[in-house]
Formats: C-alpha cells, sequence, structure tokens
C-alpha cells in the first residue's frame, strides 16, 4: 500500500459475453491484474462503470462487495490461495459456507466439484499434500462451487510447469465448453492462444481486442 | 453467536491449530490458576491469624497487678498492689461511657471439684455477667452468672465443656449439685469456647460469691473490660489506648505507686494489638493481590499478544475467505469467538482447578496461621470475566483492522 498514486488503467472499454472464455495479456505493469481484480471487485476503479449481469457494480462497501463476490464470481489465483490447516474438500466448501448452505448440501456440492475436476480421491487430504496442479485444481473447483457468473483467473499456470499447465488450462476449456464465462490473465502466448480471445494491455490501454483460433489444451497433453 | 455452522467453523479451526489453542489456554488457565492459589493463601492466612486471636474479645483492656518495684511516697518497693472492689468501681465510675463490658476477676487456680466419685482439678474464676462476652464464650446449656446471683452471692456455677465431659460423663449437669473444695454449688449453664479445652476446663462462679467462700473480702485479682469501638477502626485504637493510659495512672494514684512504675500496675490493651495483626493482615493480602494482579496483567498481555500473532497469522486466509465472500464482521465475530471460546474455556478450568486444589490440599494443612483456604467465587470468576473481556479486546483491534483491509492486499500478505 504505497501512498504515491499511479495511473494504471487509462481508458478500458470492452464487453464479454455470456460463456466467452476471453484472455488478458500484456508485459507487467500493462494494467491486467488490476483490470482483473477492479472486475473480481477485489479493488475499486477511481472513474467508469462497470455492469456485470445487468447490475451495475457502483458503491460498494464492503458488506455488497462480499454478497457480489460470492454470488457473482469466483477466483483463481496464481498461488492458489486455500487455506492451509483445511482439506481439499473443506477449501472447495468454503464459499458454500459463506453463502450460508447447511453442512451436509456443502460437502455433497464440494464433493461433485472435486470430481468434476479429478480429486475425489484426494478430497480429505490437506493442501501441502497435493502437488501444484492438484492445488490449482482444487483452486478451480473451489471458484466453482458456488455457481458463479464468471471465473477471474489471475495466472492460474504462472507456478506450473508446462505439462501441469496444459492440463490445468483443459480443465478450464472444458469448464468453458459447459457455458461458464471465464477471464484469464496471463502473459503467455500459448497459453493465450488457447482462450477464444485476447484483450492486448499496453500501459493501461487495450492496443488489440481480437477474437483467436482456440487451440485444445488436450492437443499438447 | 448461537450459529451452530459458525460453531463447527471455529471448532475446526481449533482443532487444527491444536498447539495455538493450546498455548493460548495455557497462558489463561496458569494465570487463573495462580491467583486462585495465591487468594487462597492470602484468606488462609487471614483466616489462621484471625483464629488465633478471636479467641476472647479483641477489643479488651485488662489490668493485673504485680509488686512495687519503686519507693514512692516515703513507700517501701516490694509492696505488692491488691485490687479491691473500691479500685473497680472507681474505674468503672470513671470511664462508665466509654466502656461496653467490664467484669472483676477472684480465681483461684486448681481448685478441687468433684460430683459424686468423679474429681478434678480446675480453674475457678469468680466473675460478673459480663465475663460471657469478653471472653467469647459460647452458652451450650443453661445461662451464665446473671446480676442476681452476683448481688445475692449465691452459690451457682457455670461449667466448661470439657468438664461436662470429664466428671458429669456426658450426664445433663444442669441443676445438680457440685462440690468446689467440698461447697456445694448448682450447676446452671455449661459454656463453649473458642479457646478450646484451656478455657473450657474453668468454672465461673459469681465473683461475690468467690470473695465469700475463699475469704478474700474486698479482694479481687484483676478487672477487665473492653471499650465501646468507635466506626473508624485507628479511632477505636487510639479511644482504647487513651482509657488503657488513664485507667493505669487512675490505679498508680489509689494505690500510691510511682507513675514510672511499671510492674506494680500492668494494663494490656488487645486492640492495638490488633491493630498490628490487622495490618498485617493487610500487608499480606495486599502482597498477594499485586502479585495476582501482576499475574493476571501478564495473562492479559499473553493473550493479546497471541491473538495479535493469531491475526496477523491469518492475514492471508482473511483475505481468501474475503474474496470467497466473507463479509467483514463474520471474520472479526470469528476470531472473537473462537478468543472468547478459548480464554474462557481455559480460564473457568483454571479456576476449577486451583478451587479443586485449594479444597483438596485446604484440611490437610496442619498450621496454627493457615486455615480453611479459600476464594471468593465471585472475585474468581469475575477475574475470569476480565481476562476474557481483555482477550477479546486485544483481539477485536487487530481483527477488525484485517477485516478492514482490502482482500487484494490481504492476499498479497506473505
Amino acid at each position: 500500500m504505497g501512498s504515491n498514486s499511479l495511473h494504471v488503467l487509462k481508458g478500458i472499454n470492452f464487453d464479454v459475453k455470456e460463456g466467452e472464455l476471453v484472455s488478458i495479456m500484456g508485459s507487467s505493469g500493462s494494467g491486467k491484474s488490476t483490470l482483473l481484480n477492479i472486475l473480481g471487485m477485489l479493488d475499486e476503479a477511481d472513474s467508469g462503470e462497470y455492469i456485470l449481469d445487468n447490475v451495475p457494480i457502483k458503491n460498494l462497501n464492503e458488506k455488497i462487495a462480499a454478497k457480489y463476490r460470492n454470488e457473482f464470481l469466483g477466483f483463481i489465483f496464481q498461488s492458489f490461495n486455500l487455506i492451509n490447516y483445511k482439506s481439499a474438500l473443506d477449501n472447495v466448501s468454503m464459499p458454500l459456507y459463506y453463502k450460508g448452505i447447511k453442512r451436509k448440501e456443502r460437502t455433497e456440492k464440494a464433493m461433485h466439484y472435486l470430481e468434476k475436476v479429478g480429486l475425489a480421491e484426494w478430497s480429505h487430504h490437506l493442501p501441502s499434500e497435493l502437488s501444484g496442479g492438484q492445488k490449482q485444481r482444487v483452486a478451480i473447483a473451489r471458484a466453482l462451487a458456488s455457481d458463479p457468473k464468471v471465473l477471474l483467473a489471475d495466472e492460474p499456470t504462472g507456478a506450473l510447469d508446462t505439462k501441469t499447465s496444459y492440463e490445468v488450462m483443459e480443465l478450464i476449456q472444458g469448464i468453458n465448453d459447459d457455458g461458464k464465462t471465464i477471464l484469464v490473465v496471463t502473459h503467455e502466448d500459448d497459453i493465450a492462444h488457447m482462450t477464444k480471445r485476447i484483450v492486448n494491455l499496453k500501459d493501461g490501454l487495450i492496443i488489440d481486442d481480437s477474437p483467436v483460433q482456440q487451440v485444445r489444451a488436450s492437443v499438447h497433453v | 453467536m448461537f450459529d451452530l455452522e459458525r460453531w463447527q467453523e471455529i471448532f475446526e479451526t481449533l482443532q487444527k491449530n491444536k498447539l495455538r489453542t493450546f498455548l493460548t489456554g495455557l497462558s489463561v488457565a496458569s494465570g487463573i490458576f495462580i491467583l486462585v492459589i495465591l487468594l487462597g493463601f492470602s484468606k488462609g492466612i487471614e483466616n489462621g491469624v484471625k483464629s488465633q486471636f478471636e479467641r476472647d474479645a479483641t477489643n479488651r483492656v485488662s489490668v493485673w497487678t504485680g509488686v512495687t518495684t519503686k519507693g514512692y511516697k516515703g513507700l517501701n518497693p516490694g509492696r505488692y498492689i491488691q485490687l479491691k472492689n473500691s479500685s473497680f468501681d472507681a474505674v468503672e465510675n470513671k470511664y462508665d461511657d466509654y466502656l461496653e463490658y467490664r467484669t472483676k476477676d477472684y480465681a483461684i487456680w486448681g481448685a478441687t471439684v468433684s460430683v459424686n466419685n468423679e474429681t478434678g482439678n480446675y480453674r475457678v474464676r469468680g466473675t460478673l455477667p459480663d465475663n460471657q462476652f469478653i471472653e467469647n464464650a459460647d452458652i451450650g446449656f443453661g445461662r451464665f452468672i446473671n446480676q442476681s446471683d452476683v448481688d445475692g452471692s449465691k452459690k451457682v456455677a457455670v461449667i466448661g465443656n470439657k468438664i461436662k465431659t470429664d466428671i458429669f460423663k456426658g450426664e445433663d449437669p444442669i441443676n445438680q449439685n457440685i462440690q468446689i473444695f467440698g461447697m456445694n454449688f448448682k450447676v446452671v449453664g455449661v459454656f463453649y469456647d473458642p479457646g478450646g479445652d484451656r478455657e473450657e476446663g474453668q468454672v465461673y462462679i459469681p465473683v461475690s460469691t468467690a470473695q465469700k467462700v475463699f475469704n478474700a473480702g474486698e479482694n479481687i485479682r484483676n478487672m477487665t473490660f473492653t471499650v465501646k469501638m468507635a466506626d473508624n477502626f485507628d479511632q477505636a485504637v487510639e479511644q482504647s489506648n487513651a482509657i488503657a493510659l488513664g485507667i493505669e495512672q487512675q490505679l498508680k494514684e489509689i494505690h500510691v505507686v510511682a507513675p514510672d512504675d511499671v510492674s506494680a500496675v500492668r494494663v494490656f490493651n488487645t486492640l492495638e494489638e490488633a491493630q498490628k495483626i490487622y495490618s498485617l493482615i493487610a500487608a499480606i493480602s495486599g502482597v498477594f493481590w499485586f502479585v495476582g494482579i501482576g499475574t493476571i496483567i501478564a495473562g492479559i498481555v499473553g493473550v493479546g499478544n497471541i491473538m495479535l500473532i493469531i491475526v496477523k497469522e491469518r492475514t492471508k486466509e482473511i483475505g481468501i475467505r474475503k474474496a470467497l465472500g466473507a463479509m467483514p464482521m463474520s471474520i472479526v465475530g470469528m476470531i472473537l469467538q473462537e478468543a472468547v471460546f478459548v480464554t474462557m474455556f481455559s480460564g473457568l478450568f483454571g479456576l476449577i482447578l486451583g478451587l479443586g486444589l485449594l479444597e483438596l490440599v485446604g484440611p490437610q494443612i496442619e498450621s496454627d496461621f493457615i486455615k480453611y483456604p479459600q476464594v471468593d467465587f465471585n472475585i474468581a470468576l469475575t477475574t475470569v470475566f476480565l481476562l476474557v473481556f481483555a482477550g477479546a479486546l486485544a483481539g477485536f483491534i487487530p481483527a477488525y483492522r484485517a477485516a478492514m483491509i482490502k482482500p487484494i492486499d490481504a492476499l498479497r500478505d506473505e
């Protein structure tokens, strides 16, 4: 939290439709993470408007932001951000807890999503007992658990080797195939090309926004 | 607060962080435990010393006489000063307004007391009715000496409980006759005395009767008074000192004793002694409180410290929880509830452990100066709540701050 303010985003205007899989690219300092954080309501824009599913996201206080995050958004982080003393299953059921869902239903749902990412057998393991790829898959299951409108992934493959990265991307593509809207921030070209549209940022401005021919990750695996 | 889901979440967190939970609990429990033990023993010492002291009334002024050591107004040293009824009357008249109870004694040590074929040697004391209160004697059966006994020089006796057991063998002694040096006295009462066997092995008879049957004429051996207590203890001590001094001067004048002769007329003032003992007790319990409060403060600081560390350690977790949709207040609530639960549980545990130890060890202590160590349960409970409150407060500030920082900053915390 520096006291110097820095103008990071200088005029961003773009739409994402339901079911899209968009990657946001740019060199470091281009503002891609800031954009994602604003979209994720983890951070707030100084000006401009943000409409999510026809709901204008503004005048956020912590309470409303928490509610929106819980209802609309699922996060996938570069460093996974799992709670290290909770099992994979408990991590996945966490957003459901904050949604106010009862324990039994929570566990059932969480188990369902763990199955979906192929980790049903690992449900009672702690994050420290999982590999990087497995951790990211638990994180993806957690992001999916509350059935959000949008998944926001900040460098989801940044901490993974190439093979594991492709496995994770394959999972993300699969989720997108089911109709979920996903935004991926990445600086890796091959990862970006596995999405359906690339938005290129430079110095806080969009310099390029074009659909791409999606490369299926399964080709590489 | 009574949200079951929340409790499940908290128990899970506590269970998964056993060491942290244990250390927090230990610092709280040991603080309370030590406090309870300290306060218990401070109370024990107070009880012990007080019971040593309160065998007789504490506000006594008693007068004894001896042999003069100095010549005075042409009289030789070595004269025995004999107190008379008139000496007692003079003192009583002069200080009537300040005195509560008064008695004069004519006692025979080792008088032969017998009933039927049972005989024993006991102290027989001629006394006035007020002596019951001066000696803190409790009447078990019958009554004490009364004024009409004294006025009529009646041959009545009040015997100690020990004599009842010794020579009456547990028979009801009331209205039976006992023989003192072969003279018949009617037993009118049995008394108990907090002084125990030593005091209960006595026979009280009216002082006037004693003077007659023992051929003592107007002689008395000593006199004892209790002074009326002023509301303020210090004031009472001052007053009692003044009265003691006044009585001494008066008696020396009556019996022509040199004012600086310390052995001929001696006046003891127990209240002054009591003041010393009470201030000693106050000092002891003051020290114990000081140490106890120090322990509690150390406990509070410890709990606060642990809470700070816990919150710091969990900043990232808080960020994650917020990203997943946790309300700020639910995070503060979770941390506080957890802290309150742990401190409350371990505080009560320490309390029960301390009380249990006192309960167990207390009766085993065979010292005249430590008796019934105990703790005011309310005080102990108050300290537990104080500790819980302080722990919660110490946890609240960092928890609130952590809940208020943007999740993005909390997530960045490594």
